[in-house]
């Protein structure tokens, strides 16, 4: 392959140009900022190709598509950065939204009804957290999936398989209100993705906790024998991700006023997607919140762009599939570049 | 390299079995400040049991360790790090996706304040990238820019980073397994003269290597063994390196 051939000139040259260097690190260099200049590039394509897209009300329509993702996304991300996965939060929104419809008939608290939902989102992550590190299930893969599939079961049962309707005010506000004091199209689900985002990633940036999941996934072993608690660190963002399900959930049930045993099926993926597409490593180590924004967003332009232009919805599935493929390209890409880098570099020094 | 009194570290007739095998006989084993000891042997010898009954992650069966002329019970690798004994082992236990300090620093963040659980503290990120310079410039160690990733680094600069790590951290004994083995000749320089660097400032070094001509430089004694026994030590010299080749390979004693 030509790759491998130019890996070994590099090698046997005495002083390999630095211009190579300095080109392949401007290549790494875009590729990190891709997602979000296709985002931008699929909004300007978007507006071109539509009258309606680039109007205030439809963009509003788009954050609150995305927001429930973009809170999936996050807790995924989490997941993700520590080489882990979390299938269960499709179908732990949907347990989150019939325990929180029923304690809402029950009790009539908008108080009670939130901290319901984000227990039973706790309580899912608990079970995978717990499972896949003392349980010694290989890959929380199989964990994950095990939950997936209680927890729709046990959103079934508590319902009996039919819709509950009504939410407290409060879910309803989260999910369904604008924000009208600003703008009327300014959807209140995009400022509470916007304070999770920025309290989670300040929690991953700046405090111990969020460096320890990036050592995690970048050296399990390491982090061990460094003495960081690394069972602890899994279990927790097993639980966050389940948290977020709740949060997510909220945003759900509010805006159809109602708790579905059928919400968030197949949002596992959706977030999966949009952390992949966003530019975050799937195996792990390596990604940021705004990385999960951006992707959740990208998914949300595409459904929205592809149903104004009237594209039949097997179409948008292909092409979300295709993109997914893409980014997972590029960061197998991104992988051998960079260790192309290192050999020229090494042979530089 | 003058003898203290007392070694930094000293061991006394190790024992340790893996089921039927002996992995270590009665080894004794004793390093001083300022001081370059190598472990040789060809593999199986129990070099590697042996650095790892050291550094806390196997227990001994029988025989003593001493720090400083006391006892310890190397219970586990957080005991040996607490008595300053730092291991470098051949997979380095780097983070390839943090920079320089977040490595040094991966498992002893400083942050505060100290009322908070330890997870939740904010890292003080302005003190440990100054403490990383720090060390990077006092040990000499030639790493690109701060902000890179170890992953982006080559094979001489990330095991620099390990050996640099540990030397940071060990207030006593920097244990390396193999340091050389998978560099080039630059690479291998370049930790050599770390090593070093670390006699000189009064650390205690033991090296596994299998590199002669790495152990003629570097080390002030080296130390042979054999089937989990100590079978001889010498002072490495050009004119005694040949009896150190058949005290390894186990010619004529």
């Amino acid at each position: 392959m030509e790759s491998a051939q130019t890996e070994a000139t590099a090698a046997h040259e005495a002083a390999p140009s630095t211009a190579k260097l300095r080109s392949m690190s401007a290549i790494l260099g875009a590729l990190r900022i891709g997602p979000a200049l296709i985002l931008i590039l699929l909004v300007a394509l978007m507006s071109y190709l539509s009258p309606v897209f680039f109007t205030t009300q439809n963009l509003g329509n788009v954050l609150v598509q995305s927001a429930a993702i973009a809170i999936l996304a996050i807790g995924q991300l989490l997941v993700i950065l520590t080489r882990g996965i979390d299938l269960s939060v499709g179908s732990t929104v949907a347990l989150s939204a019939v325990v929180g419809a029923t304690v809402y008939a029950e009790t009539d608290s908008g108080a009670a009804t939130i901290l319901a939902m984000i227990l039973a989102g706790a309580f899912i992550g608990v079970l995978n957290g717990v499972g896949y590190v003392y349980g010694r299930i290989p890959h929380p893969f199989i964990v994950t999936l095990a939950t997936l599939s209680i927890a729709r079961g046990l959103a079934l049962g508590i319902s009996g398989g039919q819709p509950i309707s009504g939410m407290p005010d409060i879910v309803t506000a989260i999910g369904g209100g604008s924000a009208t004091w600003i703008a009327a199209w300014l959807p209140n689900a995009a400022f509470l993705v916007a304070g999770v985002a920025m309290v989670i990633g300040l929690m991953l940036t700046r405090v111990v906790w969020g460096r320890w999941i990036y050592a995690v996934g970048g050296s399990p072993e390491g982090a061990r024998r460094l003495g960081i608690p690394r069972n602890w660190v899994l279990v927790s963002v097993y639980v966050l991700s389940g948290i977020l399900a709740g949060v997510a959930s909220i945003i759900v049930s509010g805006r159809l006023n109602a708790g579905s045993p059928t919400f968030g099926t197949l949002a596992e993926l959706d977030c999966i997607a949009a952390v992949v597409i966003g530019g975050a490593s799937f195996l792990g180590g390596r990604g940021h919140v705004g990385h999960a924004i951006v992707g959740a967003l990208m998914i949300g332009v595409i459904r929205n762009g592809m149903n104004l232009l009237n594209i039949e919805a097997y179409l948008q599935l292909i092409v979300i599939g295709l993109v997914i493929y893409l980014a997972v390209q590029t960061d197998v890409i991104r992988g051998n570049l960079e260790s192309r880098f290192r050999v020229l570099k090494a042979a530089a020094e | 390299m003058s003898a203290s009194a007392t070694p930094v570290l000293a061991v006394r007739g190790a024992t340790k079995r893996f089921g039927a095998v002996l992995a270590l006989e009665n080894v004794d084993l004793h390093v001083n400040a300022g001081e370059v000891l190598a472990l040789l042997g060809d593999n199986g010898a129990g070099k590697s049991t042996l650095i790892k009954c050291l550094s806390g992650v196997h227990r001994l069966d029988a025989g003593t360790i001493e720090i400083d002329g006391e006892p310890i019970h190397m219970s586990s690798p957080a005991v040996a790090r607490a008595a300053g004994i730092e291991t470098v082992y051949q997979d380095l236990a780097l983070f390839d996706n943090l920079d320089t300090t977040g490595n040094f620093f991966a498992g002893r963040e400083e942050a505060g304040p100290s009322w908070l659980p330890l997870p939740m503290r904010w890292m003080k990120r302005g003190d440990m990238a100054k403490e990383s310079a720090k060390i990077v410039g006092r040990l000499k160690i030639n790493i690109p820019a701060k902000a890179s990733y170890v992953g982006m680094m080559s094979g001489g600069q990330r095991q620099a980073i390990a050996v640099a790590r540990a030397a940071a951290f060990a207030s006593r004994v920097v244990i390396l397994d193999e340091p050389t083995a998978a560099l080039g000749l630059r690479e291998s320089r370049q930790v050599l003269d770390l090593i070093l660097r670390l006699r000189e400032e009064g650390c205690a070094v033991i090296v596994i290597s299998h590199a002669m001509d790495h152990v003629m430089e570097i080390a002030d004694r080296a130390m042979v063994m054999r089937r989990g026994c100590v079978v001889g030590e010498e002072v490495p010299r050009p004119e005694n390196r040949s009896r150190l080749v058949s005290l390894i390979v186990g010619g004529e004693d």
